[in-house]
């Protein structure tokens, strides 16, 4: 439990501050040209049709996630955004937490040419231009009890400044805290046979926790091709496990964080419509699969189509097809979604009604080449009135190798059902 | 977003009248006597973008309801923020605030004059800005009867121009103009474009589809003149008559010469938007 409150600590005396910047500044004479309140408020309920592998999973997880948003703005434009995330969980208590998504204070300006700008709190950052991975977007932890496809990110405390021209954009990052990635616990699906231990956390650096990360990007577009170019140096968001026996003699996973040193390169091409992807990284200090330093390469490719107008109506598919390589093979860990991206395909197409309530179909299929790993997912949205909206979804595992470490997720395809009133 | 061919100042017509005098082009309102429909068409189409010019910027807000065949209607709420460029297409960049579960995705255009537009979309839920292709011409904006080709700037010379002939609209006289698009990828094989000859304002637009058959009718209304020379429509309606649907585009809050920039325009700007 300390840990977490160290974690809560961590989160929000940031924010406090800033607030406290923010009110006394506001006492100061600054004055609020706008200001904001937003969010949803959504219930959910998902349904695990198979039998449950491990001793005390559940065949349901339902519960309300309530994200609102507070936004101000002072007329020299300078902002501050406050967003936190709260879920409750019936089945997993683990699942029931509390974040900080963004809570950070922006200011911008030109200089000459150039514009500089500058965000100091807790954001979330995106990189990258694939779908179905998230590989050089290496800022933020995934909050993984959210959702396995692991798009949901946990806040990151951080300063962040970007210096942008005609010559690029350059973005400077430090990272002062590392969040830890969240778990299912002992009455969620999705989940190794061991609970992984979320209060004890181990890191290679003597900071633990607290060690400065910091990263640099470089951006820019030549015509059709955009093209980005990073280098992280800090904590690794991705856990090795480590197994360790407790003073009662019990077996206890914990999670384990290496320093790493990662280089990025993301680069979209159009022509036309279609949509030339790539990613890759060389990542050196994280352990693999064995517990072995290793250095690696991972790359992704993909491809985006989409065709217009199809069978004379207004709607449109959107085709995409990736394909995973991580130059350590079989000894790489699992990534972000089940399954790792050692050798992966993956293929999409997305419906999209284009409709007065943006009815959309998401299929998706991902599959190891090497292995008989294969999933299924399927995904329809729709806007039911101006402030409701629904999300349905099923995750089909169709097979999941015994070789596989997510052998133990084989029986948690799930259906899932969420509706969420915005305001 | 659909440009209303706004009118520029007397002073500045003089200035266009002589350069368009100096090129040895044909004036305006001077029968076919000498020059081609053709030459006609474009000499109109180039007053009205002359016209057009040197707004600077301005931000607005639009108000869209659709409705569909059994007069069932949906709101859309957007703000329009646009740049003017020099030597260059128009930027553009339109922000969500309803439906609510779309509030904060903001879609930016830089238009170009020949090559294809560069379009961003930006997704406050992953805080992702993506790149998308411009070649979707013909798809529909929000769900609306206006595509995005109807929704980006109507550069000169992404049609070709034909003068058809002159003919009462309302109380005005109207010139009408046909208009051949270049761009392939267009969902259009022609337009046929209304304009009063007093001050080029567009009151009617029909859109004729790849078959040449009529798809759309685009009417506006409720013109009001800023900074003393620009007309802007405040209301416009697309009618489909091939689904029946229709959508209101209704504009308000218009104000010109803003701080905005062009650093307001690009991917770390799209994503401060608001």
């Amino acid at each position: 439990m300390l840990r977490r409150a160290a974690l809560h600590r961590a989160a929000f005396v940031p924010v406090w501050l800033l607030v406290s910047v923010f009110v006394a500044g506001t006492c100061a004479g600054i004055e609020i040209a706008h200001y904001d309140f937003s969010g949803s408020i959504g219930i959910e309920g998902r349904w695990y049709p198979e039998s449950a592998l491990h001793p005390g999973q559940r065949d349901h997880a339902s519960g309300f996630v309530l994200e609102p948003e507070f936004y101000i703005e002072d007329v020299e434009g300078r902002s501050f955004t406050l967003a936190p995330f709260f879920r409750y969980d019936a089945a997993d208590s683990r699942r029931t937490h509390v974040d900080l998504r963004e809570a950070y204070l922006l200011m911008f300006g030109a200089m000459g040419d150039n514009e500089w700008e500058l965000r100091l709190g807790v954001d979330q950052v995106f990189w990258g231009v694939v779908e179905s991975q998230r590989l050089v977007d290496v800022i933020n932890q995934v909050d993984f009890v959210e959702h396995p496809d692991g798009t949901a990110k946990l806040g990151q405390p951080m300063a962040h400044a970007t210096l942008s021209g005609d010559w690029g954009v350059l973005e400077l990052f430090g990272l002062p805290y590392h969040r830890a990635r969240t778990f299912t616990g002992r009455r969620g699906r999705l989940r190794l046979p061991l609970v992984i231990d979320d209060d004890n956390i181990r890191y290679e650096s003597a900071a633990e926790e607290w060690h400065l990360d910091y990263a640099v990007r470089y951006s820019n577009s030549f015509g059709p091709l955009d093209l980005g170019l990073s280098v992280f140096d800090g904590t690794n968001r991705e856990p090795a496990a480590q197994l360790e026996i407790t003073p009662g003699g019990e077996l206890n996973l914990v999670q384990y964080y290496t320093q790493i040193r990662q280089f990025g390169l993301d680069a979209q091409l159009i022509l036309g419509d279609w949509l030339f992807k790539l990613e890759a990284i060389q990542r050196a200090g994280s352990l693999d699969l064995r517990g072995r330093e290793e250095d690696y390469v991972a790359t992704v490719i993909g491809v985006e189509r989409t065709l217009y107008s199809i069978f004379d109506s207004v709607a449109d598919i959107t085709l995409f097809t990736e394909w995973h390589y991580d130059d350590r093979d079989r000894d790489a860990p699992p990534s972000r979604s089940p399954g790792t991206f050692e050798n992966e395909l993956f293929a999409a197409a997305r419906l999209a009604f284009n409709d007065v309530r943006s009815t959309e179909i998401v299929a998706s299929f991902i599959g190891d080449l090497g292995r008989s790993s294969h999933s299924l997912a399927v995904g329809l949205d729709r806007r039911l009135s101006d402030n409701w909206s629904l999300h349905l979804e099923a995750i089909v595992l169709l097979g999941t190798d015994r070789e596989d470490i997510h052998y133990s997720t084989r029986n948690d395809s799930f259906i899932e059902l969420n509706l969420s009133y915005s305001f | 977003m659909v440009r209303v061919f706004p009118v520029r100042s007397k002073a500045a017509l003089f200035t266009t009248c002589l350069s368009l005098l100096a090129c040895l082009c044909m004036p305006l309102h001077i029968s076919a006597e000498n020059a081609t429909p053709e030459e006609i068409g474009l000499n109109i189409a180039r007053a009205t973008d002359e016209r057009a010019q040197g707004y600077g910027n301005f931000t607005a807000r639009q108000t869209m309801v659709l409705r569909n065949k059994q007069g069932q209607e949906s709101t859309r709420s957007l703000r329009v923020k646009v740049l003017e460029v020099e030597g260059d297409g128009d930027k553009s960049l339109f922000v969500f605030d309803e439906p609510r579960d779309v509030e904060g995705t903001a879609f930016l255009i830089h238009a170009h004059k020949v090559e294809a537009d560069d379009q961003w979309l930006y997704l406050p839920a992953l805080k992702r800005v993506k790149r998308i292709s411009s070649a979707n011409r013909s798809g529909s904006f929000m769900g609306s009867e206006f595509s995005y080709e109807d929704m980006g700037a109507q550069e000169l010379e992404k049609y070709t121009y034909r003068y058809l002939r002159d003919e009462a609209c309302g109380e005005l006289t109207c010139t009408v103009i046909e208009r051949v698009p270049t761009d392939r990828k267009s969902g259009y094989s022609r337009q046929v474009v209304w304009q009063d000859r007093d001050e080029l304002r567009t009151w009617k637009v029909e859109y004729y589809d790849r078959k040449d058959a009529h798809l759309k009718t685009l009417t506006m209304d409720g013109y009001a003149q800023y900074l003393d020379s620009y007309w802007y429509a405040g209301e416009m309606t697309m009618i489909n008559h091939l689904t029946g649907k229709s959508t209101d585009l209704n504009w308000s809050d218009y104000q010109f010469r803003t701080d905005l920039n062009a650093r307001d325009f690009t991917q770390t700007g799209l994503k401060r938007v608001r």
